[in-house]
């Protein structure tokens, strides 16, 4: 399989690996770099369990290719409580996601809570509808959504923003 | 030695009743939870699996030959390599991890690679060459019971894998006695738990100790222990099973399944370690959901709305194995039972095999679809005697304490106080009936078992057992093998702890399935860990503070019976004087240094059921009630259904965790929603049709409702803290709930679920068309007749 230098920035930080063509970002997350917090829930494209954001905007990493991320800025759910947001706490999001049960067995949460980023970058005080489509492609077995939402606004309510 | 004034009259924070986030929450929510397919594995070879490609057949040949033959190719393994049968029931144990002489679903895993890295995985399962023989193949159970048909399993005539036959009570003369008789069929779609983390296993083989590590997604560590021991032939002792983070089961992973033992045959084949990850598509195959199923059902009402008998009669359609199947065929008979009273009830059950995926527990295990079938002819039998529903309901609630006909034991009952609820929370007596066309709402009441009251393995152990570690930190840790699969069950146990000593929950650690280092658990499952493990926290916690106390007594020199525990201070009762739980530690230590204590817990005997065969199942020692009200909006064009608020009061005893209870409420309502509206599985010639999360179709979050959670706290005497499940007994509720909404929106009763749109659009045009007759009719009477 012939490979290629690939140099992109992956939660802020400069890198340069071999990488196959034919890899896939959520392979070269989770093999390359041991960034196991992106989940595979699915067999391509079916659940969100493996959202990302590449140049800030929600990607399905099973259906990306590593090397379209040349000159990227991927970010994984790793970089929200490492400072990104949170100053080495958790983000408003993560916080959010935990105090509220929005998380129960967990593996849909980092896709869950990386579109929900996506979406409150883009728009910090999101509707319920909106909400609700911008985590459509994201399923959850355990909550029924009810609690998912809850976390998406508080950590989106303007009371105590300004982390 | 004495302790500050404000400590010494601190009263400690209650830490049962408390909305607590998860003890793992955090792990979760930042990413670094690992779950079985993130742990570091560097160097393990890689698992893959050759699956059946026809439902039924005799395995003529199998060669590996070429096979090992290919570059980094480190083991293979077929049928050859397991002669034990397993199965999660002891006396139905017919299933082994690679298929041998014969296959009975497609699917089935005839053999399986470990190689150095997937490609050379794929590469050798192709290489594998196989010869069966097909033989006819049964797709439904009527056809797997028809005259002549080939026996899936020689020793189970008619492919018949469990017949029931339970009658109590006077039921004829129940039917004679009543007003009202009507009797209704009812069919239900296989579903699927569709648990967001796709199975996965990690085997280590000690080559030199000959000792074997297994992790994996499962949740019964303590039944893959003893499947493992059996399938590879060792002692258990050279076992260690763990279980890192699970993303759901629903029952999916309450037996042992094929891969795991799969994974532990390829790793001591290849000397090494494995992990073993299966496909979306490949959870599919594994499945063990819920059946197929076909019920019959006939209620008798007094003019009241008394229920004078009841006669069911219920087909399951159970794949290729054994699995839990008989298990599943006593709960939909022994739950008809133990949430309204009935003086007379006849069941007769049929567990038969078929030539699909082997099913097996999923939530609400049992009781869903006769839950359906009981809640939606008693609506229709509601508006026959022109009774309101809540009414009909009404006139059938059990006093308490109260045994049923077939001996479940009732200690607690919150059903009156949930109708009570989501009568007002909905409107129901102002809206029922009067909104607007294509608008309804339904109700529908629902229970489940706080665990099965006597365990699958009958070796007389307690049912649970907690250990407590004290040591020099003042940290205690809470030592389990109960599987926290995301319900929360880690949390709870450090709740119960806390509580009882009064501490707060940093001082507590939960360690939780590692078989080297906690105490054996039956697992998590029938809604069993809250009240049985529950139950045991409580009972160490209550030892670790018999011997604080003692050390107390001791340092400040009074009586055991003087000191009273403040949590983060023992005092003399009445007065100042106080040691600091780190000076009671440090006491408690002095005399023989590490503590661990333990508690145990198991069923009272009187809740474990009747003596006539088959009673063990649906025996429990509490049992949970719910109640629910669910709004639907029907378009009549295109036959969508959109649920627009459910209103579900849940009687979970007391909640010791009330953010998880409304969690776990949420979450069963919502899968009830699913099997409800959408999912199905779909079997062409056996091959699977819908083995995917698109085709598979789990409601999304646009289409799911706002659910009202409400807890009633009707505290049952066995349970911990008077508390009972809260994770299963609401899901069975909604499908009759939402059925019967679809009834008051449009008049039309559906006989099948899902109400997906293309079976609703059918009903809605026959309707159609059977109205444009009769008007067709009445318009020229004479020659319609002839």
């Amino acid at each position: 399989m012939p490979k290629r230098l690939l140099a992109l920035t992956v939660n802020g930080r400069t890198r340069e690996d071999a990488v196959a063509d034919s890899t896939l970002l959520l392979d070269y997350l989770r093999d390359q770099l041991g960034l196991t917090g992106t989940k595979r829930g699915c067999d391509g494209g079916e659940c969100g369990a493996c959202t990302v954001l590449v140049d800030g905007q929600p990607q399905l990493a099973c259906l990306t290719l590593a090397a379209r991320c040349e000159g990227r800025h991927v970010e994984t759910i790793e970089v929200l409580a490492e400072g990104g947001h949170g100053g080495g706490r958790m983000s408003r999001l993560q916080a959010a996601f935990h105090e509220k049960l929005g998380t129960q067995c967990g593996y849909c949460t980092p896709g869950m809570i990386m579109a929900a980023e996506a979406l409150l970058r883009r728009n910090p005080v999101p509707s319920e509808p909106e909400i609700r489509e911008a985590l459509s492609g994201n399923l959850c077995r355990c909550t029924g959504y009810v609690k998912i939402i809850e976390s998406v606004q508080a950590a989106a309510s303007p009371v105590g923003t300004g982390e | 030695m004495s302790a500050p004034i404000d400590a010494v009259t601190a009263r400690p924070k209650p830490a049962v009743g408390v909305r607590q986030p998860l003890v793992d929450g955090i792990e979760k929510v930042t990413g670094r939870a690992r779950f079985t397919a993130d742990l570091p594995a560097a160097g393990a070879l890689v698992g893959a699996i050759l699956r059946s490609p026809v439902a039924h057949g005799v395995i003529r040949r199998v060669d590996t030959a070429l096979a090992r033959a290919l570059p980094g190719v480190r083991a293979v393994v077929t049928g050859e390599d397991c002669d034990m049968a397993y199965g999660v029931i002891p006396v139905a144990q017919n299933e082994f991890p690679l298929a041998r002489e014969r296959v009975r679903y497609r699917g089935e895993p005839i053999a399986a690679v470990a190689a150095d890295d997937a490609a050379a995985a794929r590469a050798a399962l192709d290489a594998i060459e196989l010869e069966i023989e097909p033989l006819p193949a049964y797709f439904s159970a009527t056809d797997a019971r028809a005259d002549g048909a080939v026996l899936l399993h020689a020793n189970k005539p008619g492919n018949v894998e469990r017949e029931v036959d339970h009658t109590f009570g006077e039921v004829d003369a129940g039917f004679a006695a009543a007003d009202l008789v009507r009797e209704e069929r009812f069919h239900y779609a296989e579903v699927t738990h569709a648990m967001m983390e796709p199975n996965a296993a990690l085997a280590e083989w000690d080559a030199e100790r000959g000792r074997l590590t297994l992790h994996s997604v499962t949740q019964v560590p303590f039944y893959v222990h003893l499947a493992l021991a059996r399938c590879l032939n060792i002692d258990e002792a050279q076992i260690r099973v763990i279980k890192p983070f699970v993303g759901g089961g629903f029952g999916h992973r309450t037996e042992t399944l094929n891969f795991e033992v799969i994974a532990a045959l390829l790793a001591r084949a290849a000397r090494g370690t494995v992990k073993l990850e299966l496909s979306r598509e490949e959870c599919f195959l594994t499945h063990r959901g819920r059946p197929e199923t076909d019920v019959r059902l006939k209620i008798g009402l007094k003019r009241s709305g008394e229920i004078t008998a009841v006669d069911c009669e219920v087909v399951q359609r159970g794949g290729g194995y054994a699995g839990y199947g008989l298990v599943t065929i006593l709960y939909a008979g022994a739950l008809l039972h133990a949430l309204y009273r009935l003086p007379a009830c006849r069941y007769h059950g049929l567990r038969v095999y078929s030539n699909t995926p082997p099913n097996g527990a999923m939530r609400g295990h049992g009781s869903v679809d006769v839950r359906h079938a009981f809640e939606s002819l008693l609506d229709r039998m509601a508006v026959e005697a022109r009774l309101d529903p809540f009414a009909l309901r009404r006139a059938n609630l059990l006093p308490v304490p109260h045994r049923t006909i077939n001996d479940l034991q009732i200690n607690s009952y919150g059903l009156p106080e949930c109708l009570d609820i989501v009568e007002r929370a909905s409107g129901w007596r102002e809206r029922h009936g009067r909104l607007p066309r294509g608008h309804g709402l339904g109700l529908a009441c629902s229970h489940y078992v706080s665990g099965s009251a006597k365990p699958v393995h009958w070796t007389g152990e307690p049912h649970a057992v907690v250990n407590l570690k004290l040591d020099f930190d003042g940290g205690i840790t809470v030592l389990t093998g109960a599987a926290d699969i995301g319900q929360g069950s880690s949390t709870l146990l450090a709740q119960a702890v806390a509580e009882v000593l009064g501490l707060g929950l940093e001082r507590l650690r939960v360690f939780a399935n590692d078989s080297v280092l906690t105490p054996k658990d039956n697992g998590s499952y029938s809604s069993r860990v809250s009240f049985m493990v529950g139950n045991a926290a409580i009972g160490a916690a209550q030892a670790l503070k018999k011997v604080l106390v003692d050390a107390a007594a001791r340092k400040l020199e009074v009586a055991a019976d003087d000191v009273e525990c403040l949590g983060e201070s023992y005092r003399v009762a009445g007065t100042d004087r106080a040691l600091a739980y780190k000076d009671v530690v440090t006491a408690a230590l002095e005399v023989g240094g590490t503590l661990t204590v333990k508690g145990a817990w198991s069923t009272p005997p009187e809740t474990q059921g009747g003596r006539f065969k088959g009673a063990a199942v649906g025996s429990s020692a509490g049992f949970s009630y719910a109640a629910q009200v669910v709004e639907v909006a029907v378009d009549e064009e295109t036959g969508m259904v959109d649920v627009v608020r459910v209103w579900v009061a849940h009687d979970c005893g007391r909640a010791i965790n009330p953010l998880a209870v409304e969690g776990q409420i949420q979450g069963s309502v919502w899968m009830g929603m699913g099997q409800a509206l959408s999912e199905e599985t779909q079997y062409h010639d056996g091959l699977h049709m819908r083995a995917n999360l698109l085709d598979y179709r789990v409601p999304t979050i646009v289409e799911s409702p706002p659910i009202e959670t409400y807890i009633v706290e009707a505290r049952d005497p066995n349970g911990p803290f008077g508390a009972k499940e809260a994770g299963e007994g609401s899901l069975s509720g909604f499908l009759p709930a939402l059925t019967n909404a679809i009834a008051d929106a449009t008049g039309l009763r559906l006989a099948e679920l899902p109400a997906s749109p293309d079976r609703l659009l059918d009903a809605i045009q026959a309707r159609r068309r059977a109205e444009r007759l009769k008007a067709a009719k009445a318009a020229k009477p004479a020659t319609a007749e002839r």
